[in-house]
């Protein structure tokens, strides 16, 4: 008899009907977000870069524009460039990625944030000034040893940059002790 | 005048309160302006909390919440949207018909309110008590169909066009078995007065006239252009139908018209087929706004579930379907009538035992005439690729 | 008395609601019956393929993310297949099975998305939609946890994939594994025996057997037809013949057939990836099983031409590429399912109604990031 498949849908709207809602409220309450979560806000650790451009090379855009000084300053790690300019364009950001998974030295991370939303193109920029400024809380996205070692960018705790290497930070003497070994 | 006044209390009040100042003409004149102003403020007040109803529960039936920002469980959602589509730019097309253009969101509404002047919607509350209110119902919503055709037609828009040509086939289509379906109603009350028609229920209605109820309420809802028959707005394929190019407050007025046009079927179906305002121990008015509301519940979940048909499917629907049931409908129901003019309780129960089965094997019937087409079929499953490796 | 009647031409598109996405068609109506159809499109060209050739190997994997945005995974994959087969790369077991879960359930997403269109074009004001995106999100929610993004995924690299799935994947995969059959089984009671439904789609859109292999299309929409064409059991690539799975296939190769295909591939895919979980090798462990077979970043593939195709949700989605040596592709060529399928669009159109239209446009479930590319 028709009707009867039209009866069994509605049944089973009634009883999506008395389900809890799926959505969420969103700006007070919003969605779990996952250690990994690409996000916009870069986070940049200025001592762990050596300003080797890498990730410049590996982004498929070319957005990431950064100038260096040879004559920089004298780390605890060694010589390094001086970064002079770091600005990363988010507005043709396609949060692929592969800038933090091309940088060698665990120097740039994707951010876990998502509302950097701008009236203006132009302050979708990220100049090196903020990128110094902004909060280190990395996502774990091609950083294993960060999931290993429990971090989670959820937790509202920043990272700081001795603890964002894939290997153990390690201390001036042994570095300079490895240094002289070694040449 | 007397017994007008005796039968219809809510004007009787009103003009008594006006007598008492003013000559009995004018205390006539300002009663009646009053309840006029009460019925369009109170049905634009119903229309309103259907919008909000409407939206707040398609959303629980889609498992989301609906809108909540604007006031108190966004009650004052339809307000904001009411703000916003005032101040809304009014554009004409170029190639429109100016005068048709503005005139058809005018002619669109004013069916709405006019039908609901013979709805009693209390016990002795009723703007006029009409003795042909039936026929007066289904000639009056009639109308819309020449806005609905001069709102097209005027947009100079395709879609528009194919909104009206849609509209005007199945709205004319659905007013022969809307009103044949309320031939047996008026056969068992013997009277076409709404008034009446509550009085003369000694069930409701729908116990006794199951058939009449479901083709109805099916023409009703293809009357409203609610889904399943929502094809003269269609939005997937016609944009928005006939009201394509409007915008601003007169896209508003073809929006208010048909949620208040929503309430007035509402009204009208609890009215004939519900026992009106009666109900026990709550007073009359809210006993008319509860079943109103369940109805309107009804008319939102079937919009929440239903896909639509298509236009030929729709018309067959209502001349090979739809149509031979309110005729079937009459015959049996005329058929009692004939057999007991002055029914006991035993013989009103009689009569709702053999409606109830006519209903079923009428239904049966006609899905079996129909043919196995409806029937779904599932697909095989394959163990591998008979074509083999590929080349 | 006769009178005197004129066809009518409708620009149905870019901008219309159902044609998902800025697809044009022109249409002229005699009445509402289809007489004639052009289809437009362009209006979402990228020029990927040349695109491809300006980036490195390597670069050009978000680049097939844009290709079908609803499933991304599988243009992930059809391209490092590709590659791999380039630059004869082995790639890792346990990345193998990763990605087979990945485009899985990517298939069901895809599906899910299918199905609850079609049902809008069809006037379901969005229930049927909002219950299939209601499942979709939590597929995306897992694919946030597997890669960090939920459309553009980027997961898939040359020789594996680019991380192992974290710890918290695992239960949420087991949670939604137990969760789907009773949701697939929901949308089969509210959508397959709907009277109205079935009107709509049974008998509309034919696509005959012959027709659809004559015409090329791949996918749901060949299965429909009644062909058991499906690259994983017929060309098995990745590890996809250490699976125990059906195809269903439709008999009459109509909108409905095509529609319920979907909903039944859904049950299959869901085999799929629990026979996955089963058989992973290493377990739901993390980090203790290469995931990747060690290739450079900036690979340089000997000189050559390799393609590869994998059956995509949407059917069959190949790469077409030509290395001179660089480390970037000559010529990248991809033959995208959406496209091909709109080949025996006009035979399926003409004679319907307009309403038919979408509900065939939706039938076929095309995607103009692909169509167009």
């Amino acid at each position: 008899m028709y009707g009867i498949g039209v009866l069994k849908g509605m049944a089973v709207t009634l009883k999506n009907f008395l389900r809890p809602s799926f959505t969420v409220q969103y700006p007070e309450e919003s969605l779990p977000q996952h250690p990994r979560f690409r996000g916009q806000d870069f986070v940049w650790y200025e001592e762990r870069c050596t300003g080797c451009a890498s990730c410049a090379k590996y982004c498929p855009l070319g957005i990431i524009r950064i100038v260096t000084d040879p004559s920089g300053v004298a780390t605890p790690q060694g010589d390094k460039y001086k970064v002079l300019a770091f600005d990363i364009d988010l507005g043709r950001c396609m949060y692929c990625g592969l800038c933090v998974e091309g940088c060698p030295y665990d120097a740039l991370h994707m951010g876990s944030g998502f509302e950097r939303a701008r009236y203006r193109r132009q302050e979708l920029v990220i100049p090196v000034e903020e990128l110094r400024r902004m909060p280190k809380r990395p996502s774990t996205w091609f950083r294993p040893q960060m999931e290993t070692k429990g971090y989670d960018p959820r937790m509202g705790k920043e990272l700081p940059w001795q603890e964002a290497g894939r290997h153990e930070a390690p201390d001036v003497e042994k570095m300079k002790e490895r240094w002289v070994k070694e040449r | 005048m007397e017994s007008f006044l005796e039968r219809n209390s809510f004007f009787s009040h009103l003009y008594r309160f006006f007598d008492a100042a003013t000559p009995s003409w004018l205390a006539y004149l300002l009663a009646a302006s009053v309840i006029v102003f009460v019925l369009v403020n109170g049905l634009m007040l119903f229309t309103m909390a259907l919008i909000y109803m409407e939206r707040r529960l398609i959303g629980r039936f889609q498992v989301r919440l609906g809108p909540n920002r604007v006031g108190p469980f966004g009650l004052l959602q339809p307000v904001a949207d009411a703000i916003k589509i005032l101040f809304k730019e009014d554009l004409v097309p170029v190639g429109a018909d100016r005068i048709t253009f503005n005139l058809a969101p005018v002619l669109f509404i004013f069916p709405v309110f006019l039908s609901l002047a013979v709805v009693p919607f209390g016990e002795r509350y009723f703007l006029a008590d009409l003795n042909v209110a039936v026929l007066f119902i289904m000639g009056v919503s009639g109308l819309s169909t020449i806005a609905i055709l001069m709102a097209g037609w005027s947009s100079a828009n395709r879609y528009a066009m194919f909104g009206a040509v849609r509209a005007v086939a199945q709205l004319i289509s659905y007013e022969v078995p809307m009103v044949l379906s309320l031939v047996g109603v008026l056969l068992l009350v013997g009277s076409m007065s709404m008034v009446t028609i509550v009085e003369g229920q000694r069930l409701p209605l729908i116990l006794l006239q199951p058939l009449g109820f479901l083709v109805f309420f099916m023409a009703a809802l293809a009357e409203l252009n609610r889904t399943p028959f929502d094809l003269v707005e269609a939005e997937s394929e016609l944009v928005a139908g006939y009201h394509t190019e409007y915008s601003g407050m007169k896209f508003g007025m073809f929006m208010l018209a048909e949620f208040a046009a929503s309430v007035v079927s509402s009204a009208i179906i609890v009215t004939v087929f519900f026992k009106g305002w009666e109900g026990p121990l709550l007073p009359s008015h809210l006993w008319f706004v509860i079943k109103l509301f369940v109805v309107l519940f009804v008319l939102i979940w079937i919009r929440a579930t239903l896909p639509r048909l298509r236009i030929d499917q729709i018309m067959a629907f209502a001349w090979k379907v739809l149509f031979p049931l309110s005729l079937v409908n009459i015959a049996a129901t005329a058929v009692e009538v004939l057999l007991w003019p002055q029914p006991t309780t035993a013989q009103i129960w009689a009569m709702v035992g053999i409606n109830w089965g006519v209903t079923f094997v009428s239904l049966a019937l006609w899905s079996w005439l129909m043919g196995p087409t409806l029937r779904p079929n599932m697909p095989q499953l394959l163990r591998g690729a008979t074509t083999g490796k590929a080349a | 008395m006769t009178l005197r009647t004129e066809p009518v031409t409708v620009n149905i598109g870019p901008q219309h609601p159902s044609t998902h996405g800025v697809f044009r068609l022109r249409v002229t109506f005699d009445g509402e019956v289809i007489q004639e159809v052009e289809p437009v499109f362009g209006y979402l060209h990228r020029g990927s393929e040349k695109l491809a050739e300006e980036r490195t190997y390597s670069q050009v994997i978000t680049l097939t993310d844009r290709l079908d945005y609803v499933a991304s995974m599988t243009n992930n994959q059809a391209y490092v297949l590709a590659l791999e087969k380039l630059c004869h790369v082995q790639p890792a077991e346990r990345g193998l099975y990763l990605r087979v879960i990945a485009a899985e359930l990517q298939r069901i997403a895809s599906h899910l998305v299918a199905t609850g269109f079609l049902l809008q074009d069809l006037g379901a004001f969005g229930t049927p939609l909002m219950y299939c995106f209601r499942e979709r999100e939590r597929i995306l929610d897992m694919f946030e946890m597997l890669c960090g993004a939920r459309i553009t995924h980027s997961y898939l690299r040359i020789g594996g994939v680019f991380q192992d799935a974290p710890e918290e994947f695992w239960p949420a995969l087991r949670i939604f594994l137990h969760d789907m059959p009773p949701y697939i089984d929901e949308y089969e009671q509210l959508l397959a025996e709907n009277e109205i439904l079935v009107a709509r789609t049974k008998g509309v859109g034919l696509l005959s057997q012959e027709m659809a292999i004559a015409s090329s299309t791949s996918g749901p929409v060949l299965r429909a037809s009644g062909v058991p064409w499906d690259l994983r059991k017929a060309d098995p690539y990745e590890v996809y013949d250490r699976f125990d799975f059906d195809i269903p296939v439709g008999t009459a190769g109509d909108s409905y057939d095509r529609f319920i295909v979907r909903i039944q591939e859904m049950r299959q895919s869901l085999r799929i990836v629990q026979q996955a979980v089963d058989q992973l090798p290493g377990g739901t462990s993390v980090g203790k099983v290469p995931v990747r077979a060690k290739v450079p970043f900036f690979i340089r593939p000997p000189v050559g031409d390799a393609y590869a195709h994998v059956e995509a949700p949407k059917g069959e989605l190949g790469f077409y590429l030509v290395s001179d040596g660089s480390i970037a592709p000559y010529r990248c060529k991809i033959r995208s399912p959406s496209f091909i399928n709109l080949t025996p669009l006009k035979e399926m159109l003409i004679g319907w109604k307009l309403a038919d239209l979408v509900v065939i446009l939706g039938s076929i479930d095309i995607n103009m990031g692909e169509v167009d590319r």
